[in-house]
């Protein structure tokens, strides 16, 4: 049987990734994911790893470079104005066409904003976490089982696509304890790195790992094969989950913490004999728009939960072709959504009373 | 019999330096090291955003293009992630010395077990004759046009005294490739540089003095003449750390 251990969200992401195979952490403290670095501070050199506190959130995602050049397995972790800052390096990264693990445990914003649980940071990860032409996999996770197994998962994703993946989690999943089972098998085939900047060794022309083209024509042809490979992403690489969604009239939209709100509304609505279901994106991007689309037809209305301000209704606009009305309700700031406030926006959905 | 000869830690592919720059001098040097020292299958070096921005291109060994100023950080994961091979950046004064000023205090302070090959000309070269960290006091650039003024845009930054003062660092010396006998020398300093990285003794930093005729407006040899009087002057050539002499 499989043993489970009562761990932190923080906590649960860092053993993962000790449990992935990774030995190389840099980081930067800040609320509220520092558990992370403390636990792997603690950790790492239990097994030979590496834990190194950064003098920035810049120097840090440039060591992440730097280690993943080598092809090792290496990842960070911040906050959502640490996130901001490492985003230079992000875009260096997937311009360097290198694996790595970006972890963005969200606190309210914009600015030094606020250190509570938040989902504000939709726009920037799935939309422009950096300068040029680029995405990367950003997955959501919704438990602190799913954050462990999501990490091992994103490591592979990284080696195998070669592009940073991004875990985006939030305060609220960052510090709560939950029960977690490490035992999760994973049965990828992952390339060699031939690319890697090892050392050449005499045995092979050197290998520059690099993000500059002078030649436009150059630079096209390699962001035209990088989305190549997005394109194969999207095509099998797309994660969602859905609770009571078959028969629903009125389908939620939402992810990570707030996926769980919805849930608890949902069962309540269903009690008072409104038929409401949950559709939650597991990856961000590649967004699960197919399958979403699929309820465009079945359900009167979709709803866009979220604690920001409805950055996500859009890719529910687009992925369901705006045949049903798209309504949003979030809360900002670092305010949590109660289930009673969810419930009241769906018994006002279906009653034609929301705005 | 062969006098001359390209170094093999250095590729076919032609260097776009301007006339009379000293890039290439300090690339061959760099490469005629990793070549005595027969570790170029052991080498990653770090480009650095600027002049010398295509010395992946240049240089044999393994290479990384770093964000502008980032080089000592990349270099520190690299190093983290293969502490026995040798690891180098390459880097310019706008680099090292402005945007690059934390990661370089900081890998300094750390003691990585790098080297840094710092290309002082007191000015931006690439961008086209800008205001530098280094810029000297009085020196006409293009956004210092009535020459820098303390007042307004303080005082050049002296890096190896900065760096000399920090635990980590076991070696840094400031060289010149103005003349025959400074080449020579600057080569003796980047070999006990690369030396004491494989001994891990700490950071290693050697700081060049270098030109730029074509930002400075001089010729090649009238902007020797300008390193002497004026570079120098500011900073001084000498040994400013070295803990095997200690």
């Amino acid at each position: 049987m499989a043993k489970k251990v009562l761990m932190k969200g923080n906590e649960a992401l860092a053993e993962a990734a000790i449990r992935s195979g990774c030995r190389l952490f840099f980081g930067y403290p800040i609320t509220p994911q520092t558990e992370l670095s403390e636990y792997l501070a603690k950790n790492m050199p239990k097994v030979d790893g590496l834990c190194l506190q950064a003098e920035s959130e810049i120097a840090a995602i440039n060591m992440v470079l730097g280690a993943a050049s080598t092809g090792a397995r290496v990842f960070t972790s911040s906050s959502s104005p640490g996130i901001s800052l490492k985003s230079e390096g992000i875009s260096y990264i997937v311009g360097s066409d290198l694996p790595c693990v970006i972890i963005n445990v969200q606190r309210g914003g914009p600015g030094l904003g606020g250190i509570q649980p938040a989902q504000q940071d939709y726009y920037q990860a799935t939309k422009a976490l950096g300068h040029g032409d680029m995405h990367f996999i950003v997955l959501a996770p919704a438990y602190v089982q799913e954050m462990a197994t999501l990490v091992g998962e994103a490591f592979d994703l990284a080696d195998i696509y070669r592009m940073p993946v991004m875990i985006l989690a939030d305060g609220a999943l960052g510090q709560m304890m939950e029960p977690v089972d490490f035992e999760a098998k994973r049965q990828r085939v992952l390339p060699e790195k031939t690319w890697a900047t090892t050392g050449h060794g005499g045995k092979r022309p050197h290998n520059i790992v690099n993000s500059l083209y002078i030649n436009p024509d150059e630079l096209e042809r390699i962001i035209l094969e990088r989305y190549e490979r997005y394109k194969e992403i999207e095509e099998k690489e797309v994660l969602f989950d859905t609770y009571m969604a078959d028969d629903a009239d009125i389908l939620i939209v939402s992810y990570g913490i707030t996926a769980r709100i919805a849930k608890t509304a949902i069962n309540m609505a269903r009690e008072k004999g409104i038929k409401v279901g949950l559709f939650r994106p597991i990856t961000l991007w590649p967004y699960p728009s197919k399958q979403l689309a699929e309820y465009a037809d079945k359900v009167n209305a979709f709803l866009s939960l979220e604690m920001n301000m409805g950055q996500m209704t859009d890719d529910v606009k687009v992925a369901t072709s705006c045949k049903k009305p798209v309504y949003h309700y979030g809360r900002t700031g670092g305010v949590i959504p109660t289930p009673d406030e969810v419930l009241e926006q769906i018994v006002k959905i279906s009653e034609g009373g929301a705005k | 019999m062969v006098v001359f000869d390209k170094p093999k830690a250095l590729t076919d592919i032609p260097f776009h330096y301007c006339p009379g720059c000293t890039h290439g001098i300090v690339h061959r040097l760099v490469a005629e090291v990793i070549d005595e020292l027969n570790i170029e299958g052991d080498t990653i070096g770090i480009a650095p955003v600027g002049c010398s921005v295509f010395a992946y291109n240049y240089f044999g060994c393994d290479c990384i293009e770093a964000p502008h100023g980032r080089a000592p950080a990349l270099a520190t994961g690299v190093k983290r992630a293969l502490p026995d091979k040798y690891v180098f950046t390459y880097q310019g004064d706008g680099d090292l010395a402005a945007i690059g000023t934390c990661e370089t205090v900081h890998s300094s302070a750390r003691g990585e077990n790098i080297t840094i090959i710092f290309i002082n000309n007191c000015v931006y070269g690439m961008t086209g004759g800008q205001m530098a960290p280094t810029t000297l006091l009085g020196q006409v650039t293009t956004t210092s046009p009535y020459g820098r003024k303390k007042e307004i845009q303080g005082s050049p930054i002296r890096v190896c005294e900065m760096l000399s003062t920090l635990d980590g660092v076991a070696y840094a010396e400031r060289v010149a490739v103005d003349c025959v006998k400074n080449v020579r020398a600057a080569k003796k300093a980047i070999k006990k540089a690369f030396t004491l990285q494989g001994e891990k003794k700490g950071l290693t930093i050697v700081e060049v003095l270098s030109t730029c005729p074509t930002n400075w407006g001089l010729s090649p040899e009238a902007s020797l003449e300008w390193l002497r009087e004026n570079s120098m002057k500011q900073y001084p050539l000498g040994v400013y750390k070295d803990v095997t002499a200690e």
